[in-house]
């Protein structure tokens, strides 16, 4: 069974909630994020998010445009991010990581070389935000080859009949994204939210994790109570450009908090 | 957009996954997933529907002005001392430009579609202006995307679409110029799918768009193709159009694509040199990649990140190529080359003295190499060069390049 595979079954059993923090790789710099990692995982995140940046990120607000910007100016770079990785193992073995990103960098780099290296420094997953299931067979099959969850996104306007399409090459968890627009922005509101999650729910077997504007601990107090998992983006890539890793760490913990007793 | 008759393989691109060979597709985020399906089928039962066409031809006719005027440029032929010169006067539809030919079919489209608002990208504000203007005339609200960048450098578009009734938006995210105002508008779009409608400029962007915008902009070819027939009694050796996305050379080319004699001439902005890594060449100077929906050839870093941009031209100063061309270039069925911003300066003024027609800065790119080519072909060869757009807006930042103060 694979790091997110356990994750998810563990606290299943302990009828928890996950608490995923995101992070972008570089923002200020590699050492902050490594730093960031860590922290984010001894302070209960179950799975860490980690943002490749990307000069055009069109699903993003402002705050993640920022940080890839940041990103991009201390040089993180694929590689970069490979690197992190295999920093962060050395002390977390057991914490799955997820990468998150566009289309380009990884084409560039090759969706096989990708596969094979993010799979050897301990990368768990891949979300590619621009690359919907109609386009997905090439980066799907190199994932597949060296066991990457290929994790896709379902949206608000992801419809009964294009469901089961999009859940049905899908693993390791579905990222549901509570509201139409960017990153950053407002959630979706809580009886459609929940409402989502249980029509993906029926719909597969997997986890099914809520992100895209969650900022606070009573919004992931309340996802928690019908979603697998919070993912947590914008507010903590925010608390770290204003207050550093001190602060991003404090609002992951009470976030982390949030999530595992909602259900408590 | 009758059939064209002739059995054609190239012209029957893109296949049913919006691909041109290995480009174009539909890169987008899941959100826009269903809206760009409803709009591929939206626009296949428009162009089969009589009615649908019947008045967009009527608005073609009464409102844009079409057909443009076939123009045989005997001084400049004189001057260039070789081919014959012929220019497809597409500057004199309303608004200044090509960019009305797709703008109506959009918009009209979207009508259809019963969308409520709508929304577009712009670079040098031709393509704002153009699709500020059909939204007021079918009285529909227009958010316009701009660069901070080109808003500064475009003042008078800008005060024109605003005249128009449309919201000019700048956007001050990454480098403000086109590119951010194409991420701002599909930042935009993924918030509100349901009743806007995303009138993409260019042949760029996800399938159902490079085909689309291609299609009501093959009126150019088409025009043109029949014209040359009537009026010079041959095909041209040539056909040349400068290229920023593409939208104007593809809807030249395209009409042409089996005529295997004509050649096909796209121009990038080589900016201040393709050497110096200040231009807009995407085929020359860039490789494949993914961005805005669609594969293609962009400019980029080694690590996959998208580098600005450089012309003086804000219309050609985009960092991707429609793929299309992409696929034409490398199957060798149409030759790109480029110009610098210093030859489309000596261009435009040349262009205004010897015809006495003031050119967009950007075909001002194409008759630098309409200039080499005329000598290439000699006496005996024909050239058409598309006049895309006249020169209007363009006269304060050439005043200020040529160091005029007005």
């Amino acid at each position: 069974m694979n790091r997110l595979d356990q994750t998810f079954s563990a606290l299943k059993a302990q009828n928890k909630a996950a608490f995923i923090a995101y992070v972008m790789a570089g923002d200020p710099d590699a050492g902050t994020t490594l730093a960031m990692m860590k922290g984010l995982a001894d302070k209960g995140a179950d799975v860490i998010e980690l943002g490749l940046p990307f000069t055009d990120p069109m699903a993003d607000g402002p705050t993640i445009q920022g940080a890839a910007l940041r990103a991009l100016a201390s040089g993180m770079s694929v590689k970069g991010v490979l690197k992190l990785v295999e920093d962060f193992r050395q002390t977390h073995p057991d914490t799955p990581v997820v990468a998150m990103g566009y289309a380009n960098p990884i084409f560039i780099y090759g969706f096989d070389a990708f596969a094979k290296d993010a799979a050897r420094v301990g990368i768990d997953g891949l979300i590619c935000v621009d690359i919907p299931p109609e386009e997905d067979e090439d980066l799907r099959t190199a994932l597949e080859s060296t066991g990457l969850s290929l994790i896709r996104l379902a949206t608000p306007t992801t419809d009964e009949a294009r469901l089961p399409r999009v859940v049905a090459n899908t693993s390791g968890f579905v990222y549901y994204v509570s509201t139409t627009g960017v990153t950053g922005a407002k959630t979706g509101e809580s009886q459609a939210v929940n409402e989502a999650v249980a029509r993906v729910k029926a719909a597969c077997d997997l986890p099914v994790a809520v992100g895209f504007g969650v900022k606070t601990s009573e919004r992931a107090r309340d996802i928690a109570q019908s979603a697998d998992a919070v993912v947590v983006g914008s507010a903590i890539v925010e608390a770290l450009h204003t207050g550093g890793v001190d602060q991003a760490l404090h609002l992951a913990a009470d976030l982390a908090q949030a999530a595992h007793s909602a259900r408590g | 957009m009758s059939q064209d008759p002739r059995p054609n393989r190239l012209s029957a691109q893109p296949d049913a996954q919006g691909r041109f060979g290995p480009y174009g597709g539909r890169f987008v985020a899941e959100t826009l997933m269903p809206n760009i399906l409803a709009l591929e089928a939206a626009y296949n039962a428009a162009k089969a529907d009589p009615a649908f066409m019947a008045e967009y031809e009527g608005f073609m006719r009464d409102y844009v002005g079409k057909p443009s005027a076939l123009y045989f440029a005997e001084r400049i032929t004189e001057a260039f001392g070789g081919a014959k010169i012929w220019f497809k006067r597409d500057e004199l539809n309303h608004t200044g430009s090509h960019k009305i030919n797709n703008c109506l079919g959009q918009v009209l489209l979207a009508k259809r579609m019963g969308k409520t608002r709508i929304i577009a990208e712009t670079g040098a504000g031709q393509h704002g202006v153009a699709t500020a203007t059909v939204a007021a005339r079918f009285n529909l609200p227009c958010t316009v995307f701009m660069g901070a960048t080109d808003v500064e450098r475009q003042k008078p578009n800008v005060f024109r679409m605003k005249l128009l009734g449309a919201e000019v938006i700048p956007v001050t995210s990454g480098t403000g110029t086109l590119k951010d105002a194409m991420n701002e508008a599909l930042r935009d779009w993924v918030t509100y799918p349901e009743e806007t409608f995303y009138v993409i400029g260019t042949v760029a962007g996800p399938h159902p768009y490079p085909q689309m915008v291609r299609d009501f902009q093959s009126v150019i070819g088409r025009e043109a193709r029949q014209q040359m027939l009537d009026q010079a009694g041959r095909l041209p050796d040539a056909a040349v159009a400068c290229i920023g996305g593409g939208s104007n050379a593809m809807g030249l080319f395209h009409p042409f694509l089996e005529d295997e004699d004509v050649r096909l001439i796209g121009v990038e902005a080589a900016g201040e040199g393709i050497e110096t890594g200040k231009h807009a060449a995407s085929l020359s100077g860039g490789k494949p990649g993914i961005l805005h929906g669609n594969r293609t050839y962009l400019l980029q870093n080694e690590d996959g990140q998208i580098t600005d941009a450089h012309s003086i031209s804000a219309g050609l100063d985009y960092p991707g190529i429609g793929p299309e061309h992409a696929y034409l270039h490398d199957i060798g069925r149409a030759e790109y080359r480029s110009a610098t911003d210093a030859e489309a300066l000596e261009m435009f003024q040349l262009c205004a003295r010897q015809e006495g027609i003031i050119p967009a800065l950007e075909p001002a790119h194409a008759l630098a190499r309409v200039k080499d080519l005329a000598k290439e072909l000699g006496p005996e060869g024909v050239i058409l060069m598309n006049m895309c757009g006249r020169g209007d807006k363009d006269v304060f930042s050439v005043a200020e390049a040529l160091g005029v103060k007005l």
